[in-house]
């Protein structure tokens, strides 16, 4: 919070600036692919629309997958960023916090006991389910002990202890149920939920998900004012106003719908929600309102341009996405966790 | 029994030696068990009544065997060492692909064992009649059986003219070459290989772009699986369901082994391919070249 702003973008450039990123990432990935045509044929296919194959990739394959990474990422990054606001704690993320990894377990009960298939957002929705279970325990416990899991005291590891081990149980449970499964297949997608992966996801996805992500963005903007009046501390906030159960409410109710719809249909996509506030806490001056929009978009470009680095790395094999984001992201959380041990 | 150490290395040629010499004095084996699905369906085809004393638990499962009902008779096993031991056979059927660790313990153990290659193409698997006709002592009857395949075969098999292009679509995108059977199988159907044309022999999972990309006239999948996974989105992917390209079923176990059943298979693809180029407007057998579709 103490760094000073170093960032060439900053103010009210930073928004558009990152809303231009965006935009060219989006289409360098609708660009990106194995069917190795040109960008132009691309594009004439993609608008006009001759009938032909490269048509048919573009607006069945390609669009949809971009679509639904600008999605992913705001959502990750947008929990990212109020989790982290709310608990006043850099390290919280719904990765490292298991929400992530109990979102996918809600999934993949749901698609192995056949819920899944019962209506169209019965899938989204059980993600929604297994996240809320993980994060109204993680906040849960930060409430009972307080201080112990403040940030700025070098509690901050009872946070990430309790949620390695919501993870792995979640995890573990995960592989176990898919293990059970009669389908020989089932084992070999432990992958695709532990890593999360876009590779041939289709409007299906996206029309099942964005319903429960867009419940979630639209809780935890609500939270904004209020998380900005709790980084003066619970007591302070409280004075001003601030109703702490409700603000507790929306923001496990936005991040759990956030995030469950998100593995529900891309996996578990770590690292985001660390990365991404990170990077952009210093061009926002720290203040949690305003970094809950620039994490959204910049959460967005983090993805797309992951999704895009899988394709251009092994194009012709689905390389999980969660293999670039802990690429970029274990850096960064190492360079957390030095910064408070020695308490900067 | 007669060659209580076979050699490790070179299986099949070793089971050859061995069991031409069980020909030779004419004992032919009179406990075998079979531990692999295809040398199972195979086996139950061609051994004398009593002679085959096991099969393998896959044989009689309906999803994967055709002759499930025959199976049901024979007591399972699981491919397992000890429990293969323990039913004394005096020659145990199985794949070259058996876990190795389990051939080597039954060969310590002075189990002879015969290895069938996996069949990748039409002409493989009436080697592999033959073969376990040799194996199991019914030579006369191997013979009667590969000729009757050869027969069906060249009466089924398409002559001349390019055909629709198809491919194989499976679980995780999961394509086959065209070294394996199920290739060879939609050749004598008469249909072209996206395969050939992306230089795939052995199969591969490739991405479902790469697949659109070549136009396929048809897309040949297996009926959805009882069980729901994610690895069969891919095969009912809302963008090949709006390709032009047909889907043709065919359930796995029709052609997972080279048994000459597998030619009911290739019959009903070869209508299917019949019936695309009514549709077409193509005429059989010798068409014009495949073009688009306007």
């Amino acid at each position: 919070m103490s760094r000073p702003v170093t960032g060439p973008v900053t103010g009210r450039a930073l928004l558009p600036a990152l809303a231009v990123l965006c935009a060219v990432l989006f289409a360098a990935s609708v660009l990106t692919g194995p069917a190795d045509a040109g960008a132009r044929a691309s594009l004439v296919a993609l608008f006009r629309g001759d009938g032909g194959p490269l048509t048919l990739v573009m607006r069945e394959i390609r669009l949809p997958r971009a679509v639904l990474g600008v999605l992913a990422g705001a959502s990750l990054g947008l929990a990212g960023a109020a989790i982290q606001g709310f608990l006043r704690n850099p390290l919280a993320e719904p990765g490292l916090i298991g929400v992530s990894a109990s979102a996918g377990l809600g999934a993949v009960l749901a698609i192995q006991t056949g819920i899944a298939a019962t209506g169209a957002l019965a899938l989204p929705l059980s993600g929604f389910a297994g996240a809320l279970v993980a994060v109204a325990l993680i906040l849960g416990l930060s409430a009972r002990s307080g201080d112990a899991l403040d940030a700025g005291r070098g509690g901050g590891f009872g946070l990430i202890l309790a949620g390695i081990a919501v993870s792995a149980f979640a995890g573990a449970l995960t592989s176990l149920v898919l293990n059970l499964s009669p389908n020989p297949f089932a084992a070999s997608e432990i992958v695709f939920w532990m890593m999360g992966s876009l590779a041939d996801r289709s409007w299906i996805e996206v029309w099942t998900a964005l319903p429960v992500m867009a419940v979630g963005w639209v809780l935890l903007a609500r939270t904004a004012r209020d998380l900005d009046a709790l980084t003066l501390g619970e007591e302070a906030a409280a004075s001003l106003g601030v109703n702490l159960p409700r603000l507790r409410l929306l923001t496990v109710l936005g991040i759990a719908a956030a995030v469950g719809a998100t593995t529900a249909v891309a996996g578990a996509i770590g690292f985001v929600g660390l990365v991404v506030p990170h990077l952009l806490r210093g061009a926002v001056g720290g203040v949690p309102s305003r970094l809950l929009p620039a994490s959204a978009l910049g959460g967005a470009a983090l993805v797309l341009a992951a999704d895009i680095a899988v394709r251009l790395i092994l194009p012709e094999r689905d390389l999980k996405l969660g293999v670039m984001m802990a690429l970029v992201g274990t850096p960064v959380f190492l360079h957390l966790i030095h910064r408070i041990r020695h308490g900067a | 029994m007669l060659i209580r150490r076979a050699p490790t290395a070179l299986a099949a040629v070793a089971a050859l030696v061995l069991t031409g010499a069980a020909a030779e004095v004419g004992t032919a084996p009179l406990r075998v068990v079979s531990i692999n699905l295809c040398t199972d369906q195979l086996a139950m085809t061609l051994a004398a009544p009593g002679q085959l004393v096991s099969v393998s638990s896959l044989a009689q499962d309906p999803r994967t065997s055709l002759m499930a009902d025959r199976a049901a008779a024979f007591p399972a096993n699981h491919g397992r060492a000890e429990e293969i031991y323990l039913l004394r056979p005096d020659l145990v059927l199985a794949s070259s692909f058996t876990t190795p660790a389990t051939l080597s313990m039954l060969r310590r153990l002075g189990v002879p064992v015969a290895t069938f290659e996996p069949e990748t193409s039409l002409d493989g698997v009436t080697r592999s009649i033959l073969q376990m006709g040799q194996a199991l002592g019914r030579e006369a009857e191997a013979h009667d059986m590969a000729a009757r395949f050869r027969g069906d075969l060249a009466a089924l098999r398409a002559q001349g003219g390019a055909g629709p292009l198809a491919a194989t679509w499976a679980a995780n995108g999961y394509m086959t070459g065209t070294e394996t059977l199920s290739a060879d199988v939609l050749r004598a159907a008469g249909f072209d290989l996206v395969a050939e044309r992306l230089g795939m022999r052995f199969g591969a999972s490739i991405p479902l772009e790469s697949l659109l990309m070549t136009d396929p006239d048809a897309v040949v999948t297996g009926p959805p699986d009882g069980a729901p996974a994610r690895a069969d989105d891919v095969v009912r992917h809302p963008a090949l369901a709006r390709s032009r390209a047909a889907r043709i079923e065919v359930d796995d176990r029709e052609w997972i082994c080279g048994l000459p059943q597998v030619l009911a298979a290739a019959r009903d693809l070869k209508n299917a391919r019949e019936g695309l180029e009514r549709g077409s407007g193509r005429l059989p057998p010798d068409a014009a070249a495949k073009g688009p579709i306007p």
